[in-house]
């Protein structure tokens, strides 16, 4: 099925315009279409998601108002994030006040395991919906009224492509990578770990049995996001935990940040 | 996929746009500029297009989308270069450390619109 009407506009021979492809004309002049008569040319100007920055604008000064750290959780489905988020829960919520947004398409089952941990729990179902959106986490805030000085969780749907597009207000974003997936994962999925800031890799205690090249994927991350750092452990065994409680502990401390550039 | 979406976010936008001048236009044809690092897969919008504006103010418009290429400065010999992905590097020093320059923007840059017959209006059809 192509666009309707595509025929209709004469200085759009294709649809797909590449500023490269227009030396001459640039981009003011490609869009700047003489309209025909009775037709006009309305300027917009505005980024598509707008809407949705300005409510992650809105959640991250909430976060900030409350001294909040808030971390996105981004991964594909089955890296661990809430096998990690139960564990963190478990060894650190005795110290800490901790609230969880569940991102899922469907069921609680995961809010039901966040919840057998003691942390106050919201589930979000995106229903057919690949990725959480600001509106979302402000709805599931409403609920969680989380206290002054906590630390909220927003597991994403698993999903390396989508959630990234979608700022939703956190301090920091964490992307979740195991070692049973791919090395070459950053390459394939660019966009999630250039906006991450933190890249946690779990099931090492899989290591040896294993062929993967963990300084490849690092490698091939620091590619994408120069920026990125790592953290290996095992929500299993338990390995490298405490250097993720280390890291939460200084966000904890200084938990503001800009917002995220996207 | 994202690009639904992103579809309805450009839906919310432009029904805004037209209601704000009396809602009583045909929108002909929106205008997007979407960065080849923007993250969207435009053939995907195309696809989803057709369906996702029906019955709404949009109904019927088309989709002109400007593609606007990757451009970066490098942060550490200030090149300035094409970047096809985020994990290419400086072709004058290997870096990859660079400020994207274009090939981000995903923007909603004007629309078409045509004013329906004054009858139309007054009998209140749209």
């Amino acid at each position: 099925m192509a666009f309707a009407a595509a025929g209709k506009l004469p200085k759009f021979s294709s649809l797909k315009l590449d500023s490269s492809a227009l030396p001459e004309a640039g981009i003011a002049n490609a869009t700047i279409v003489a309209p025909e008569p009775g037709k006009s040319l309305v300027e917009v100007e505005r980024d598509i998601l707008d809407k949705n920055n300005r409510l992650a604008e809105r959640n991250r000064g909430y976060f900030e108002a409350k001294g909040i750290a808030a971390f996105n959780l981004v991964s594909s489905p089955g890296s661990g994030k809430t096998s990690i988020l139960e564990r963190t829960l478990s060894e650190c919520g005795l110290q800490t006040d901790f609230y969880v947004i569940e991102g899922d398409q469907q069921t609680a089952r995961d809010a039901e395991r966040i919840a057998a941990c003691g942390a106050p729990v919201v589930q979000v179902n995106t229903g057919k919906g690949c990725h959480l959106e600001a509106n979302m986490v402000h709805q599931a805030l409403r609920q969680l009224n989380p206290s002054e000085g906590s630390i909220v969780f927003i597991e994403n749907v698993g999903n390396l492509v989508c959630p990234s597009m979608f700022d939703l207000g956190e301090s920091k974003r964490v992307v979740v990578i195991s070692i049973t997936e791919g090395e070459d994962k950053p390459l394939k999925y660019p966009d999630m770990f250039r906006t991450a800031q933190l890249c946690l890799i779990n099931k090492m205690d899989l290591l040896p049995y294993l062929k993967f090249d963990l300084d490849a994927l690092k490698r091939y991350a620091r590619q994408v996001n120069p920026e990125l750092t790592f953290i290996e452990l095992s929500a299993t065994t338990g390995q490298g935990m405490e250097q993720w409680y280390a890291w939460i502990k200084e966000q904890q401390l200084n938990p503001h940040s800009v917002s995220l550039d996207i | 996929m994202h690009e639904l979406s992103i579809i309805h976010s450009i839906i919310e936008t432009v029904e805004a746009t037209v209601q704000k001048r009396g809602g009583a236009v045909q929108v002909e044809c929106v205008y997007l500029q979407i960065g080849r690092l923007a993250g969207v897969e435009v053939e995907n919008i195309e696809f989803l297009w057709p369906a996702a504006i029906q019955d709404t103010l949009l109904e019927g418009a088309a989709c002109a989308i400007e593609r606007i290429a990757g451009e970066a400065v490098c942060l550490d010999c200030q090149t300035d270069y094409a970047v096809h992905n985020y994990f290419d590097p400086c072709p004058a020093c290997g870096s990859f450390w660079k400020e994207v320059k274009a090939g981000e923007e995903l923007k909603i840059k004007s629309i078409e619109i045509c004013a329906q017959p004054a009858d139309a209006v007054a009998m209140g059809i749209n």
